[in-house]
């Protein structure tokens, strides 16, 4: 019970958080989640949420670090399936989660970070995120 | 205010937090609580418990479903025995923090209910009491 899995899927990972979080099982997770990515050289990570129906500061926070570490590795977080009552709380709680791209669901998530990787694949300038599906 | 119903819950390990999250969570859908006034009660109240654990080593949580003015709600009492806080006006500046978090926890655990109260005294110890209501904004 103190460990998400986490599967990989060609260049991604992918992890389905159905369990209820608290901060030991969190951490576990922003660890085992930088190691794969370095392990097994992994362009993007995805984390689906729709099972979650609660995201404290602590748990928003471990969302955003592991956006920024898998970012200095090289690999790309999207975090998909928020539940809107989430996102309600999350932005009056104070996190507005600035910096970790979001999608509605699993399929929308996977397009996002295809796409990020085509891109960068084509032209080498790095992208500005014109396409955060934040809408 | 009538207590319709009441529920004592110890926190000494962070385990206890998921066990207190989902019995909060059972009171609140028992009184029709919408899903996103039980996620903001909620949240505050991981927010609130955790505050417990890390600074007071745990305590004692009260669940009680009230009912004032035709209102029917959930006030939660969180009480500890920790070391108190120094300045309660400051810790409930955003962005404080003497830990390592994001100073987010009292503030932010204010903003999503519709009551908050804190009492704290320097080596005795923190009350901190929060009401949401069933229906309130």
């Amino acid at each position: 019970m103190d460990r998400i899995p986490i599967l990989k899927m060609g260049n991604f990972l992918l992890v389905t958080i159905q369990v209820d979080m608290y901060d030991r099982l969190a951490l576990n997770l922003e660890n085992d989640l930088v190691t794969m990515i370095r392990r097994v050289e992994a362009k993007g990570v995805l984390i689906d949420i729709s099972a979650v129906s609660i995201v404290d500061s602590f748990m928003g926070r471990i969302l955003g670090n592991i956006a920024s570490m898998s970012k200095i590795l090289d690999a790309e977080t999207v975090v998909v399936g928020m539940q809107p009552a989430v996102a309600i709380t999350l932005v009056e709680l104070g996190l507005p989660l600035t910096g970790v791209h979001t999608a509605l669901d699993v399929e929308k998530g996977m397009i996002l970070l295809k796409n990020k990787l085509n891109l960068i694949e084509e032209d080498d300038d790095e992208d500005k995120d014109p396409d955060d599906s934040t809408e | 205010m009538i207590a319709l119903n009441r529920e004592i819950i110890e926190i000494a390990k962070e385990l206890d937090v998921v066990f207190f999250r989902q019995r909060l969570k059972e009171h609140a859908v028992k009184i029709g609580m919408s899903v996103l006034n039980q996620t903001k009660l909620i949240t505050a109240s991981s927010e609130l418990v955790r505050n417990m654990l890390k600074y007071a080593g745990g305590g004692q949580i009260c669940i009680e479903v009230i009912n004032e003015k035709m209102q029917i709600g959930i006030k939660v009492t969180f009480e500890d025995k920790g070391p108190g806080i120094p300045d309660i006006h400051k810790a409930m500046q955003d962005g404080f923090s003497t830990g390592k978090s994001l100073g987010l926890g009292l503030p932010g655990a204010k903003r999503l209910v519709n009551e908050f109260d804190i009492k704290s005294e320097i080596g005795k110890g923190t009350i901190v009491t929060i009401v949401r209501w069933k229906n309130g904004l």
